[in-house]
Formats: C-alpha cells, sequence, structure tokens
C-alpha cells in the first residue's frame, strides 16, 4: 500500500464566499479581455466584408443595365459606354468546360480513395497529393497549361483556361467527395451487396445517390472558386472584344481577367467597367455557393 | 446454400456472373485508379514541363535565379530575389494580421458563441471566402490604398524617426500601393482558410478536457489556454502554414495592390514585387528567356509552395495521431 | 399505478436521527470516528430540486442532503437522471445550452444557483472526476499542478503537487517520471491521476461521475480503497452503475429511476434515499427493492 497523506487541514468551512468579488481581479479581467478579444476578431472579419459588398454595390449598381450585360468590350479604356457581354459568356463557357472536365474525373477519383484504395499506400499517396494539390497557386496552374497546351497548339484559347481551371478543381472535388462518401454508413453497402449487387453497381446505385447532396454541394463550392479564379486566365485564355462562343477557336475573355485588365487603369470608364464586372461576377460566384449551401443543408437535416 | 423458392433465381445461373460479371466490376475499378493517378500525373506533368521550360533561364542564370537582386530584361539579367523577398515580407504581413483574427474567430464559434449566433458567424467567414480575390484586389487597389495613404504618414511621422524600428516604417509610397496594403488585403483573404481549420482543430479537443479544467474553478480563458491550446497546438501550427501557403500563391490582388517596383527595403510602406504578381503582369510581354525567366519564377513558386504544404500536412498529421494516442 | 410522492421518503431519509450516522452499517463504519471535522452534518442540500433541458425535465423533484466526510452514492438504471443532478452540484450543467436548474440547491446554507453566485467559484470548491479518464496531455506534474496554477494558490508548488499524488495514492509510481506525459499512464493511473489534480485545489465537496466505470477490477478496487481514504479529508458523492460499488464504498446511497408521466414523457426521480446499509437490505420502497434484486433495470 503506498504512503497515503495526511488529513488535509482547511480553514474551518463555514460559508464560504462563492461570489465573483472572490475571484481575483487578475484572472477576472484576463478572462473578460480575452473572450471580448473573440467578439472583436468576428468584427474585424464583418467589417472589411461589409466593406467591399457596399463599395461593390455602390459603385457597380450603377453600371449594370441590360447593354452592360451584353453588349461587346469596347476596344479602349477611354471610352464609355459598352458592356462585358463576351466575358459573362466566356466565364459560363470557360467555366461551365472546366467542371465538365473535372466532376466526373474528381468524383469517380473519390471513389477509387473511400471504395477501393481506403487506406493502402498507394490511395494514402493520392490523398496526400490531392491535398498539396490544393494548395497549389493557381498561377502555377496557368503556368503549367501554357507551357504545355498554349505553346504546344500555339494559340491561346477558352479551352486552356478550362483546362486549367479543371486542374484547380480536380483536387477539391476529389477530397469534397470522399469525405462525403465516407459518411454513406456500411450497412448501405452491405444491404445491397447481400442482394446479389456487384460492387460498381453498389456504388453507383446505392453509395453515391446516399452521398448526392454533398457531392453536389462541394462541387458547386469548387465551380464557384473556378469561376472567381484570375490569374490562369488572364494569360491563357487571351483577350477579345467581341463574344467568342468556340472555345478552341480563338482567343477569349472572362470576367475575372476584365476586373484586373481595367482595375489597373486610370481612366474612368475602365474603372467603371472593373465594378460593373465585380458586381456581376459576385452575383455569379454567390448564386452557386448559396444554392450549395441551402443543398448541403437540406443533407444535413435528412442526416438527422 | 439458397432455399429454392419459385420467385428465387434458377439455380444453374445463380452463380454465374450476371450484370456485367467481374469483367464490369474490374473495368470499373480500373477507371476509378485511373482518376486518381490523374492527380499523381498532373502533379509530375507540373514541375517537368514548367521546369523543361524555365530551363533556358535556370540555365544563364545558375542559382543567381535566386540570390542576385537584378531583374533586367532588356539585359537578359534575371535574378528574382527581391520578388522572393517581396512574396515573403507580404506573408509575413499577412499572417500577423490573419493569425490573432482567425483564431479569436475560431475560439469565438467553438467556445463562445451562443447557438443562434454561431451560423450567422460561420456565413460570414464563407462569404469572405466566396468572394472571388480579383474582387478584393479592385477594391484594394481603388478604394482601400487611397484612404491609407495618410495613415501610412501618420505612423512613419510617429515612428521613422525611433532607429531600426524606424526603417520599417519608412516613407510611405504616395499612391498606397504597397508591401502593407498587399499584406492587408491578402490578411482578410486568408483569414477564412485559417478560421475553418483552427475551427476543424479546437472542435477535436475533447469535453472532457474542458470539463476537467472548468470543474477545477477554470475560467473560460483559462480552460482555453490550459485545455484547448495544448492539444491543438500541432493542428494550430498546420493551420497557419497552410494559410501561408494560400498567401505566397495568391496573385491578383497582389499584383494589383503592390506597387510593381524591384527592390529589397525594410521599409513596409515602400512599392514592392511578388513572384507571382510578376509573372502575370510581366508573361503576356514576354518572349524568349524572358518567358523562361518568369515560367522559373512559377517553378521556384511551386516547389516552395509543395514544400510549405508537405510540412504543414506533416505537423497536422502528426497532431493527430498524438491526439488519438491520448484517446485510447 | 399509483406513483407514490417521493417526498415523503426523501423527508423520512434526510430527518434520519444522527445515530446512525457514525456507524453506518456498510462501507466503513470506523472513518466517522477519526474525522476531524464533524462528520456527518450536511455540507450540501438538495430541496426540490428538478432540471431541464429546453422545456423538457429531465429530473423531477430531488431532495436530499450530502453529508460531511460520507460518501454519498447515486444509482439507478440508466437514463434516470443521476449523473444530470451530480452535473447540478457545481454548476457543470451550466455548460450544457438551454439547461436551467429549478429548486434549491444550497452548500453551507448558500443557494449555488443565487444571481451573485460565479460557477468558477463553486467548482474551485466542488471538484469532479469524469467517467473517462481526462488527463491533460502534459506532464503528470503539470497535470496537478494546472489547477494550483489558475487558482494562484500560494506556496511549494513541488511539495503540493507531492502531496496532490500523495493523496491520489499515485506518487510512488510516478515520483520518478513526473515529466512523462499524463497519457503515458495506464487507465487507472491516470484516473487517480485526475482525482490528484482534483484534490491539489483542495475543494470540500468531490463529485464522481462512474469513475471506474472504463477501469478494470484490480483498478477499480485501487480507487475504491483511494475513496476511503479520501473521506478523511473530503465528501464525496458518487454516481455509479454498479450497485455492489455503491453497497462497497458508500455511507449513503439514493435510488434514482425513470418514470413515465401521464403525458408519456420520460422524467428521473428520486425514489429513496437512505443510509446504504439500510436501503440494500430492508428497502422501504417496492421500486429499490425490485432494482436491487435485479427484477427490474
Amino acid at each position: 500500500m503506498t504512503t497515503t497523506a495526511e488529513p488535509v487541514t482547511r480553514p474551518p468551512a463555514g460559508a464560504p464566499d462563492l461570489s465573483r468579488r472572490a475571484l481575483s481581479l487578475r484572472r477576472r479581467l484576463t478572462n473578460r479581455i480575452f473572450l471580448g478579444l473573440f467578439v472583436v476578431a468576428v468584427f474585424v472579419a464583418v467589417v472589411p466584408l461589409g466593406l467591399v459588398v457596399w463599395s461593390v454595390l455602390s459603385r457597380g449598381g450603377g453600371v449594370i443595365s441590360w447593354e452592360f450585360l451584353t453588349a461587346d468590350i469596347p476596344n479602349s479604356f477611354r471610352r464609355p459606354g459598352g458592356g462585358v457581354g463576351p466575358a459573362i459568356i466566356g466565364t459560363l463557357l470557360i467555366t461551365g468546360m472546366a467542371a465538365l472536365m473535372a466532376i466526373p474525373l474528381g468524383v469517380l477519383g473519390a471513389i477509387y480513395l473511400n471504395e477501393y484504395g481506403k487506406q493502402r499506400p498507394l490511395a494514402r499517396l493520392i490523398r496526400m497529393m490531392a491535398d498539396i494539390m490544393t494548395g497549389v497557386p493557381s498561377i502555377v496552374m496557368g503556368l503549367f497549361i501554357y507551357s504545355t497546351w498554349v505553346l504546344l497548339f500555339e494559340t491561346r484559347s477558352g479551352f486552356a483556361g478550362a483546362l486549367a481551371l479543371a486542374c484547380l478543381m480536380l483536387p477539391v472535388i476529389i477530397r469534397s467527395t470522399e469525405e462525403m462518401l465516407r459518411l454513406v454508413p456500411d450497412e448501405l453497402r452491405q444491404a445491397s451487396l447481400a442482394l446479389g449487387a456487384r460492387k460498381w453497381r453498389t456504388t453507383v446505385t446505392v453509395v453515391l445517390p446516399a452521398a448526392i447532396s454533398g457531392i453536389t454541394s462541394g462541387i458547386l463550392l469548387a465551380i464557384a472558386r473556378a469561376a472567381g479564379e484570375t490569374a490562369p486566365i488572364v494569360f491563357v485564355v487571351g483577350i477579345t472584344a467581341s463574344t467568342n462562343w468556340s472555345l478552341f477557336d480563338g482567343e477569349n475573355t472572362a470576367l475575372p481577367a476584365q476586373i484586373f485588365r481595367n482595375a489597373s487603369q486610370v481612366f474612368e470608364p475602365a474603372q467603371e467597367r472593373a465594378w460593373g464586372s465585380a458586381l456581376t461576377l459576385i452575383v455569379i460566384v454567390l448564386v452557386f455557393t448559396i444554392i450549395a449551401r441551402i443543398i448541403a443543408n437540406r443533407f444535413a437535416i435528412k442526416e438527422r | 446454400m439458397t432455399t429454392q423458392t419459385q420467385t428465387g433465381p434458377d439455380p444453374k445461373t445463380a452463380l454465374s456472373s450476371r450484370g456485367g460479371g467481374p469483367r464490369a466490376d474490374r473495368s470499373f475499378q480500373v477507371l476509378t485508379l485511373a482518376a486518381g493517378l490523374l492527380v499523381l500525373a498532373v502533379l509530375a506533368l507540373i514541375l517537368i514541363t514548367t521546369t523543361r521550360e524555365a530551363w533556358p533561364a535556370f540555365d544563364e542564370m545558375g542559382l543567381r535565379f535566386i540570390t542576385e537582386n537584378r531583374w533586367d530584361p532588356p539585359s537578359e539579367i534575371y535574378g528574382g530575389l527581391a520578388f522572393i523577398y517581396g512574396t515573403a515580407i507580404v506573408s509575413l504581413i499577412a499572417l500577423i494580421f490573419a493569425v490573432p483574427v482567425s483564431l479569436g474567430i475560431a475560439l469565438f464559434l467553438t467556445e463562445l458563441a451562443p447557438r443562434r449566433l454561431r451560423a450567422p458567424a460561420v456565413t460570414v467567414i464563407d462569404l469572405l471566402a466566396a468572394v472571388p480575390s480579383v474582387v478584393f484586389g479592385l477594391w484594394g487597389v481603388l478604394v482601400v490604398a487611397p484612404k491609407l495613404v495618410p495613415i501610412y504618414n501618420g505612423i512613419h511621422d510617429l515612428l521613422g524617426g525611433i532607429p531600426v524600428i524606424g526603417r520599417v516604417f519608412g516613407e510611405p509610397v504616395g499612391s498606397g500601393r504597397n508591401f502593407m496594403t498587399a499584406g492587408l488585403i491578402l490578411a482578410i483573404m486568408i483569414t477564412p482558410i485559417i478560421t475553418s481549420i483552427a475551427r476543424e482543430v479546437f472542435d477535436t479537443v475533447p469535453r472532457g478536457d474542458k470539463d476537467a479544467a472548468l470543474a477545477l474553478g477554470a475560467t473560460r480563458w483559462e480552460m482555453i489556454t490550459g485545455a484547448v491550446f495544448p492539444h491543438s497546438f500541432g493542428g494550430l501550427v498546420g493551420a497557419v502554414i497552410l494559410g501561408l501557403g494560400r498567401a505566397m500563391g495568391e496573385t491578383i490582388a497582389i499584383a494589383l495592390i503592390i506597387g510593381s517596383s524591384t527592390q529589397i527595403t525594410a521599409n513596409v510602406f515602400a512599392s514592392g514585387n511578388a513572384m507571382p504578381a510578376v509573372i502575370v503582369s510581366q508573361i503576356g510581354e514576354s518572349t524568349g528567356t524572358f518567358t523562361a525567366a518568369l515560367i522559373g519564377l512559377g517553378v521556384v513558386l511551386f516547389v516552395m509552395t509543395v514544400i510549405i504544404n508537405t510540412v504543414a500536412q506533416a505537423i497536422v498529421r502528426r497532431a493527430e495521431i498524438r491526439m488519438r494516442g491520448a484517446a485510447s | 399505478m399509483t406513483t407514490p410522492n417521493p417526498k415523503v421518503e426523501t423527508v423520512t431519509a434526510s430527518d434520519r436521527p444522527s445515530v446512525s450516522i457514525n456507524a453506518p452499517s456498510t462501507g466503513w463504519g470506523a472513518v466517522g470516528v477519526d474525522t476531524p471535522q464533524a462528520a456527518g452534518a450536511p455540507v450540501m442540500d438538495l430541496r426540490d430540486v428538478s432540471v431541464f433541458y429546453g422545456n423538457y425535465e429531465a429530473v423531477r423533484g430531488t431532495s436530499m442532503p450530502i453529508r460531511q466526510n460520507q460518501i454519498t452514492a447515486m444509482i439507478g438504471p440508466s437514463g434516470c437522471g443521476k449523473s444530470t443532478i451530480l452535473r447540478s452540484l457545481n454548476r457543470m450543467n451550466d455548460l450544457v445550452p438551454g439547461a436551467r436548474v429549478a429548486g434549491k440547491v444550497t452548500y453551507h446554507g448558500q443557494d449555488l444557483y443565487a444571481k451573485d453566485v460565479d460557477p468558477i467559484q463553486v467548482r474551485r470548491r466542488i471538484g469532479m472526476v469524469f467517467q473517462k479518464p481526462n488527463p491533460f496531455p502534459k506532464s503528470i506534474f503539470d497535470n496537478v499542478a494546472y489547477g494550483l496554477r489558475i487558482n494562484g494558490i500560494k506556496g511549494n508548488l513541488h511539495d503540493q503537487v507531492e502531496e496532490a499524488l500523495t493523496g491520489a495514492a499515485l506518487w510512488d509510481e510516478v515520483k520518478d517520471k513526473l515529466k512523462q506525459s499524463g497519457l503515458s499512464l495506464s487507465g487507472g493511473q491516470q484516473q487517480r491521476l485526475c482525482i490528484a489534480r482534483t484534490i491539489a485545489v483542495r475543494p470540500d465537496v468531490i463529485l464522481m461521475d462512474e469513475p471506474c466505470s472504463a477501469l478494470d477490477p484490480i483498478a477499480t478496487g485501487k480507487i475504491e480503497d483511494l475513496m476511503h481514504e479520501l473521506t478523511k479529508s473530503y465528501t464525496i458523492v458518487i454516481v455509479t452503475h454498479n450497485m455492489q460499488q455503491a453497497a462497497r464504498v458508500s455511507h449513503y446511497t439514493a435510488f434514482f429511476t425513470a418514470e413515465v408521466d401521464e403525458k408519456q414523457v420520460r422524467h428521473g426521480r428520486l425514489v429513496e434515499f437512505s443510509e446504504t446499509g439500510k436501503l440494500f437490505t430492508n428497502p422501504s420502497d417496492k421500486r429499490t427493492e425490485d432494482y436491487i434484486t435485479g427484477r427490474f433495470g
């Protein structure tokens, strides 16, 4: 038996002071100050968001008109009027094409990681590399496409931009989809397998549908991010003043590229176009983000 | 094994392959594997193709490409040290501002916020993450930079005379486009990512540890320093490094705000340049070795971010393993 | 079936003549003899305590005393609210959003839920040991020193840590590795480390929430021995799902059960509170008898 301590001597218990005053001022203040700072931190984040949104709304709102959304881009920064129609079309085409490439590949890759590879060394390597790829700067992705596609075919095009965006979206979709597949309970897989379904059927007809809203939400967020990407677009897509419906033939443009080009100009009409484009882009990105959140929330409720 | 019933499968074909057979299973698996391997292929291709295109510049400059401070395309001299310095200083400024704010928000969300305040606060962070970086750049260059100039002047007048510190807060550039403005805008942009990782990290702290601290009479802040921080230290380091990786790669906002001048100076109010910003603003007019040099900057950036992300992940993973060890 | 008013029993229990207090028929009857303070005087008192989560009344109408330097056990089937009541004794329930306590919990005559009472002061005096051993991811020394440091308790830190570890019967096992992580210890040692951490700040009352449920029988035995030692200096309230444990260690036992009311809502309820020997050998309530003889739960 180990040695035991003498009974603790304590001041006679009477009615101990339990009030807040009994807590030392230093402890009370430290606690208050730091908890207060947390709240301050939230406001520090809210303020710039509010200011950005207000700037874009107030300066871009006046610019937006039917003409602005549809007309061709003036070929001089100095000339007022015109619009960014070609850039809107370009954004939708390029982002859409990128999504078409990245979604199937990303979902398939996620299926490999969660349904086949699991904790095997190869799967862990892919998982780790996907995380690293998520952190690769978009400009590097642009340089990659530039040094392959653009230099190879000696032409900038919408498709080159779509390739760069697809490379940026791929790891994001893989990882978010894998997270969602992991939430699908194993009982569902076993139930399907016990009915005699093959594994690929189980995966396609049972596992994917069970996780579909979560997957969709992750994909929409990836698309929203890609739509706002600027760096790769600027130098692999090129520039056009009138709408180019072809992704392969000739140069194209997109909203982020328009904002970038116009933002660095001192001419009032160019800056106006930049604000208008920013508002348009934010609306497009927000629509995707909000839809993604609604779908995700539905999913969360169903989970419970 | 099967009990034959009227509706059951014909025993002769019951065990044979249907629905595409094992071959379909195999093909599907190979297909998914190919998609997974694509990640490895793309990463390898990025390194190979960009290095190949950058080779003329690497070949010409050697190590001076990253050690020399002279960027002179007409004379075919490409020493990018100033851009590496610019990237480092802007990222550092961004971290100094973003880390405390992000940790504060994350702690507010995990430890302090009443449930009904939690959702709106998360929404704000999500929206902050959703704003495209080019919009922050536009806002930064046209709205923020001019407004900050008087503040910079004030700080310079106040602290500029003090030795050492005075050199950091030197003469502000008139446009407000400088390291400091770029760092501040960058801080806003990396706050959501650090916040969301820090939140995940704080969420892994076991309820029991927090309860134990509170049951000893700890205040909420003492509980956070005593029970939450020791548990989440590794994860937080990882979160900060991931934020650093993001900051280093950010291009467009920096390109608009940093002011485009090739110099190495301690003065945070001076204009400078950063690797991604140089690439995006100069590649349009470049040819030959100049293009190679710009792609070379991309290779340097790529290698740096890969190293940083790998280290961050290793730290996060080790912290996770330690925590799991604690649980068992 | 008519529900008898539990108050009738609890009143009898709490008004039990003090004759039996110094010599409970189970547990360690000798304890009362050598305790320095007036063993058996109520330190805490619950009067008609109900705990609500939102609008749901988890436990209703509990009245019982907690007596000085004695071990009071709370037993009952799962979902009977025994842990909920335990957590209301040091305001740990405050941490659950929407939790609310009605009735009166007094500690040395002070209402614990009075407006100017600081939960931090309450927890400093009424410590808690949890179901799962939960040492901090720090060294053994720092685990014990944590409470001393935050509470700014003066004196030689090392001596006080040693005293607490000795008090928790752990000193001999860890004195050579105080710098090692608390997590490197075995489950039973971890739980004793948590007890050391709790007694280091010299609380008055120690609440134990199923402290042995994650431990093997040998480790459990050590903790039970330790609890016996601790009654020299502390008042202990223990929640346990293990009836034998309650019978072995406690002086008083409260039996809780879950009942469905007229609206088909489940509530936890105190059925019987009495001296442990009596409750296990001669329960006054049929439901207690059914439970301890294994006919229910």
